[in-house]
Formats: C-alpha cells, structure tokens, sequence
C-alpha cells in the first residue's frame, strides 16, 4: 500500500510540475499575472508531493518491503537500520529519486525567497525549476520506478553494495545531489533573465548566494567522496581520475568559474553574457554528471545500450535542455548585452582569465572522460585515458591561473598597472620562492614538482596576507579591531577559501613527494621499520559483524620505542553478495597518516601487508573544507540579506 | 590607437598561448591512451612491444603461483582461445581469483611475459570488468568456444 502512494504521489507530482513548468511561462506571454500567480503553489505541492513520495519509499526500506524490487535488489534485513536508510540512493532508481527530492527542497527554498523579486521575473524562475522537474519526473515515471513490485515478493534482499556501506556513503550522494541540482537555480536564473531580457547588477546580487550555496554543497560533496575513496577502497589513494569522480569535479570546475564571474557582474555589471552562459554550462555538466554515474554507461556502453528507452531518454533530455538553453542564449543574449569595458590590466581580464583557466581545465577532464566512451560507442576499440594525462595536463594547465589568483584581489578593478602590481606583491613572491626550496631541503628530497606544487601554495598563502594587509591598510579607522570589523564577511570568505585551496595543494604535493608505500610478507610476530616508523605485525583474528565476517589483522607500531598506535585493518566477507572488503586502518595526524591494510593471508599465518605513511593527506580534505568555509563567509554576508530593501545598488565594496 | 594596438597585441598572445596550449594537450592526450588487447592479440604478435597497454580475460583455473618470498605472483590470463602469462608485484584486489575475470595494465617483457603494474578486478562477484567481458565476446565470436564463467 505505502509504495503504491509513493507511486501515486510521484504522479500527481508530475502534474503538478506541468502546471509549474507552462503555466506560468504562458502567463509571462500573455502578461497575464493570475497564471504567472499559479508559480509559486504549484511549485509547492510538487515539492510536498515529491517528498511524501521519498518518504514511502524511504518507509519501504525501513520496513525491509522486499516486495518492492528495488528495495529487494539495493538491501537486506541485516543491514543496519542507518544503511538500510541510506541505501535509497545506493542504486539508479533511489538515486533518480534522491535528485528530484533535492531539486524539490531547491524549489520550496526559492518559492519563499521569491515573493521579493518581481512576479514576471521570479514565476519564470519558478517555472524553468518546473520544467527541470518534468523531465526528470518523466525519466522516473516511465523508465526508473523505484516503486516497481517484484511478485512474488523476495525471501530476502540482494543487500547494498559493501563498498557503500560505510558513514562517509550515507552523506556523500545527498550533498553531491545539493551541488549538482543547486547549479538549477542559477540555471534557472539565467533562463529567466533571458527571456524577461533583463540582466543587471541586481540580478547578480540575486543569483550569487544560491550559487555560492551550492558550490558549497558540491566541495563538500566531493571532498567526502575523496575521503570515503582513500579510507574505503582500502588503497591509499584519494582521487582516481575516474570518470565517476571527473563527473562531479567538471561542474565543479564551472562552478567555481561561475562564482568568480557572478561577483564582476555584481561588482561592476560586466562579464553579463558571459555569466549567464557560464549558469547553462555548470548545470548542463551537473545533469552529463549525474547521468554519466547513473546510466550505467562507464560500466558498458553496451549495458546502456540494452536498454535504449533509458539511454535514449537520457540524450533526448540532455540535447533539449542543454541545446534548448543554448538556442535561447544564442537568440537573446545580445537583450542581455556585453557589460562594461576594461582595460587589459585590471581585476576584471585577471578574473577574466582565470575564468577561461578554469573552462579549458573542465574542458581537458571532459576530453579525457567521454573520449574514450565515445571510441568504445563507435565500435572503434576500448581505450582508456590514464592519470598521467590528467596529472599533467590538468597542473600545466591550472599552474598559470594559481599565479593569477596571488595577483587577481589586489589588483584594481577596471585598471591597474604592473609596476604598482609588483610592488604590492614582490614580498610574496621572494618569501614563497625561498619557502619552496627551504622545505624541500630541510625535508631532504627536492624535485621539480615538489618545488613546483609548494611554490604555489605558499604563493597563494602569501597573497591572501597581502591582500589582507592592503585592505587593512586602505581603512580609514582608528584602532586594528575596527579596521578587521571594517571588512566584509564575504571580503573574509574569499580569503578563507583561497588560504583552502593553498592548504589543499600543500598536502598534494606533499603527498606525492613524500609518501612511502610497501607491500610486504610478514610472519605473525615480524617487525618492519617503514622510514622511522616500526610495524609489529600480532596476528589475525576472526570477529563477526552484523552483516559480514572478518579476519581482523593487528599491528603494534612505534617510534623509537614509544607507542603511536594499534592499527586493526579487516579482511571483511559480506555473504550476501559474496563480496570481499579490504578494511585499512589508519591513525591520522596533522604531519603524517599511517596507513595499514590487509592483502592475502599467505601460507602459515603470514599475510601479505601493505603500509603507507602518507604525509599532510589530511591537509587536503582541510583545504577543502576552508574553501567550503569561505562560501559560507560569503552567504552570511549582510549585502544579501537586505536584497529586498536595497534594489538599487550603489558603489561596491569588494 | 595606441589602446587598440595593444588590445589586438593581447589578443594575438591570447590565442598563441591557447594554440600552445592545445597543442600539448593533445599530444599529452595521446600519448596516455591506454589501448585494450585481447590474449588472442597478444599471442599472434598484434600488441604493441613497447609501452603500456591492456589485457583482460579470465584468470585460467591453476594458472596463479606465489614466489616464496616476498609479494610476487603470477598468473595466466585467458580468452579462451589463447592464454598468456602475466607477472606482477604486490598485492591483488580482493575479487581477484582463479576463473574469474580481470584487467592488467603494463608491458611486454624481453621474453614475451606481460608485467602488470596494475591490476583490476571489480567489487562484486558477478560484475566483470567490460574490457575482460570484450575480449571473452571476441573469442567466443572467433571460436565458438564456451566461456567457463559469465
């Protein structure tokens, strides 16, 4: 019964949407206002709708209804209840779901948030939002149900995929979800400002914290699945350049363009079709990423395929919205206009450039990702792009846009000189010059992509103390204290973030210059000293966990004679599927990780062992957390809170 | 007209730095193309001698052998038609076994033994890797031998 009214409500949710989606859209042609008025309860009964429809399934799954295939192929009565919830996003069909429950929780936000713009503008907002929906509600309807009953109903279910069962599995898709599906916002806007032909400062002040909001989302998502990677898959490694993982790094990438781009068009009305074309591109990579994961089609093209009305669809969809949104762009873009001018030196043509920086970079990730896809579609032979290429391009093409983010937040809007330029920021160069080479020598081991990676880490961590003290200097207050008060959160949160991404760089580099890895034999009993570190191997013991069994493997490790740590890595067996787990263990640390994991056990209780000592990993997934941090600086900013009261803007002050 | 001759200036350096730019892009593209043989192609000579590439199949039943000390193995990989041996150092992935399917990625030794430096195999027992599906298709559709595992 309760799947049925899941079932239900996800239709009556796709009505609703369609009133959402044309309505509105027919009231803006018309300029009649009572359509236009219909916007904001339709997008809210869809979004109830939509979310009474994840809650029944999300009860199917609390309530192990393995008459519910999709419950019966993603769970299982002994997983934990945590899991259990959790595993509606374990497979294609929740995972669709998840996406339409989010992009919902997106639609109600904006409905409350509408009211204060005008009703032409935000009933298209509303409306593009709806007609996002549709298509995704229809891909659900009639080629994903995850309601779909299996009669007779299964004993028991085929259990979620081991690999997902784990805290990090139970967060990541939802807040990847919140970052891809948050980039409709700013899509949405865009598309509205097209067809009301509109696009000015305020509408940038408009669109910024959504966008910054789901940038937020999207970092934090994808440093989790960074994380989960490096501590789940068992081997040490923290990103694959895989195509999953390149699906979500691509909008990324265009998002993070698109941030910089909303604060020039904020700031000095320029960059404005650029901005709006740089909206249609983050979300159009957000919808290739989320299909790229879910279709099946990294798995086998062939799989895909099998099942043409999926694949089919799914083109269908993407050639419409995207090629639907670029037409329009093509037709209305010269409404929307240029935006100012700016000289060639000036802050505008350095964010300018790291914006094209940060294209060319998404851009070489989706060559790398979909090439060799399309080379295996065409029957023309399986390839595969290797890291190397993505290492290599991706540095060489990032290195130059990092020396410009130093110079960009000091630089002066609209036009600045390079000799003021140098002078403003010569200390930063000497003092990060000198660290790259002092650290490596100190640290024994000095490389061209040590020097490199560490040159611009510090460079940017200088330049955000540069750009602090020019912005303390230039206050007119009296005492320190109310020139820091002086500045602007968001001023803080751009500093915060880029201080992340020199801190995630600092433990790239570090990692891939110094991290040791061993693969050894050891006898129950037998030490190893790993660079400094001494691993005591005790022997392995059987333990029972509620879903599975393991080997659980002990090690001793010391340093000169005192005790770091007792790490426990597990060889787990999951029954159901028959699936075998490497479990690392791993003590964690500022400086340095140590890593243990279980190979084979070989003859005579001797395993074989792998161990890494991975210097400042953390440092990556706390750089990525300071750039998230910085988004929030940003949205707590007081500028966005009085939108409503303050249309008209005067001289900014970023 | 000075400001307009250093706008087309900028403007030449823009796409000359970008002309670079793809340039090595794309030869760094293509030399980090991984290509995919089948164990047929490998025995009649048809990969590439130097350089990496691919090769996947099933792991034959009895073909793994441990070296007593240390991590090293070695296995053969088959397509049903033809067999090759494979050698590698460190520790296998969990759902690698005998009879199932696998993806190593390396080169040809002096003596014709392929050295994996990577090798793959997939968390779950009944999923196989696509390139190893492909290679047991191919040979199915050359022989019309059966494949002993799906």
């Amino acid at each position: 019964m309760i799947p049925e009214i899941g079932h239900f409500s996800l239709i009556l949710a796709f009505l609703f949407a369609l009133i959402q989606g044309t309505l509105p859209l027919a009231g803006l042609a018309k300029n009649n206002s009572m359509l236009m008025n219909l916007a904001v309860p339709a997008a809210r009964a869809q979004s109830i709708l939509i979310a009474i429809s994840f809650l029944c399934l999300d009860y199917a799954f609390y309530a192990n209804d393995f008459s519910v295939l999709y419950v019966a192929s993603t769970s299982n009565s002994n997983l934990p209840i945590i899991y259990r919830l959790a595993a509606i996003w374990g497979g294609h069909e929740g995972s669709m779901l998840l996406w339409v429950s989010i992009l919902a929780i997106w639609t109600m936000a904006v409905t409350f948030f509408a009211k204060k713009l005008p009703l032409r503008f935000y009933s298209t907002l509303i409306a593009v939002m709806g007609l996002v929906s549709v298509g995704l509600l229809m891909f659900i309807l009639f080629t994903s149900n995850p309601f779909e009953r299996l009669i007779p109903a299964a004993i028991d279910g085929r259990d979620l995929n081991p690999l997902l069962q784990d805290p990090g599995m139970v967060f990541h898709p939802p807040l990847l979800y919140m970052g891809y599906v948050g980039f409709s916002v700013a899509f949405a806007f865009a598309i509205a400002a097209l067809l009301d032909g509109r696009l000015d400062v305020t509408w940038a002040r408009w669109t910024r914290p959504w966008t910054t909001a789901a940038w937020i989302f999207l970092t934090l998502g994808i440093a989790l699945g960074s994380r989960w990677a490096y501590y789940e898959l068992g081997w040490g490694g923290w990103w694959f350049w895989d195509a999953v993982e390149n699906a979500s790094f691509m909008p990324w990438l265009v998002g993070t363009a698109l941030i910089h781009s909303l604060a020039v068009t904020e700031k000095r009305n320029a960059f404005k079709a650029w901005t709006v074309l740089l909206s249609i591109c983050a979300f159009s990579l957000s919808l290739l990423g989320t299909f790229l994961v879910r279709s099946g089609v990294l798995t086998s093209v062939h799989a895909f395929a099998s099942d043409p009305s999926r694949g089919m669809f799914i083109l269908l969809f993407l050639a419409i919205v995207i090629g639907g949104a670029l037409v329009l762009f093509a037709l209305r873009a010269p409404t929307v206009g240029l935006g100012e001018k700016f000289e060639v030196v000036s802050r505008e043509s350095l964010l300018l450039t790291n914006n094209v920086v940060l294209i060319v970079a998404a851009g070489s990730v989706l060559l790398g990702t979909l090439y060799p896809l399309l080379i295996d579609a065409m029957g023309m032979g399986k390839i595969s792009v290797g890291p190397p290429y993505f290492d290599a391009v991706f540095v060489a093409i990032m290195a130059p846009g990092i020396f410009l983010m130093g110079v960009g937040p000091v630089a002066r809007w609209k036009k600045a000189t390079l000799p003021e330029l140098a002078t403003k920021l010569r200390w930063a160069l000497a003092v990060s010059l000198v660290s790259a080479l002092l650290v490596p020598s100190i640290l024994g081991k000095l490389t061209l992509m040590i020097f490199v990676g560490l040159l611009m880490a510090f460079w940017i961590i200088s330049s955000v103390f540069v750009s602090l003290r020019i912005r303390l200097q230039a206050s007119q207050k009296d005492t320190l204290l109310d020139k820091f008060r002086e500045i602007t959160p968001a001023f803080y949160g751009m500093l915060v973030a880029h201080l992340g991404l020199g801190i995630f760089i600092v433990g790239v580099t570090m990692v891939k210059g110094y991290e040791t890895e061993q693969d050894l034999r050891m006898q129950i009993g037998e030490s190893v000293n790993v660079r400094g570190f001494d691993f005591r191997f005790d022997g392995v013991k059987p333990i029972r966990g509620p879903n599975y069994v393991a080997k659980q493997g002990s090690f001793y490790v010391t340093k000169k004679g005192t005790e770091l740590a007792i790490l426990t890595p597990e060889k787990r067996l999951y029954p159901v599927q028959g699936a075998i787990m490497t479990e690392a263990s791993i003590s964690a640390g500022m400086l340095r990780d140590l890593y243990v994991s279980l190979g084979e056990e070989l003859e005579q209780g001797a395993w074989s062992v792998r161990i890494y000592i991975k210097p400042f990993v953390q440092w990556i997934w706390m750089g990525a957390l300071l750039m998230a941090l910085g988004g929030i600086l940003t949205l707590i900013d007081r500028r966005y809170r009085s939108i409503s009261k303050n249309l008209n803007i005067e001289g900014a002050s970023t | 007209m000075k400001a307009r001759h250093k706008r087309i200036a900028m403007i030449v350096a823009g796409i000359v730095v970008l002309a670079i730019a793809a340039t090595l892009l794309l030869n760094s593209f293509r030399s980090n193309l991984v290509f995919f043989f089948t164990p047929t192609q490998v025995v009649n000579g048809e990969a590439p001698k130097e350089g990496n590439f691919r090769v996947g199949g099933l792991v034959e039943n009895g073909s793994l052998e441990r070296l007593s000390s240390g991590t090293q193995v070695k296995f053969k990989v088959t397509d049903t038609a033809k067999t090759m041996q494979v050698i590698y150092t460190g520790i296998l992935p969990d759902l690698f076994k005998e009879g199932k399917g696998v993806v190593a990625q390396g080169k040809l030794g002096k003596d014709g033994i392929f050295e994996a430096d990577q090798v793959l195999a997939k968390h779950d027992e009944n999923y196989m890797p696509p390139e190893a599906a492909d290679a047991l298709a191919k040979a199915q559709k050359n022989n019309a031998y059966q494949p002993k595992a799906k």
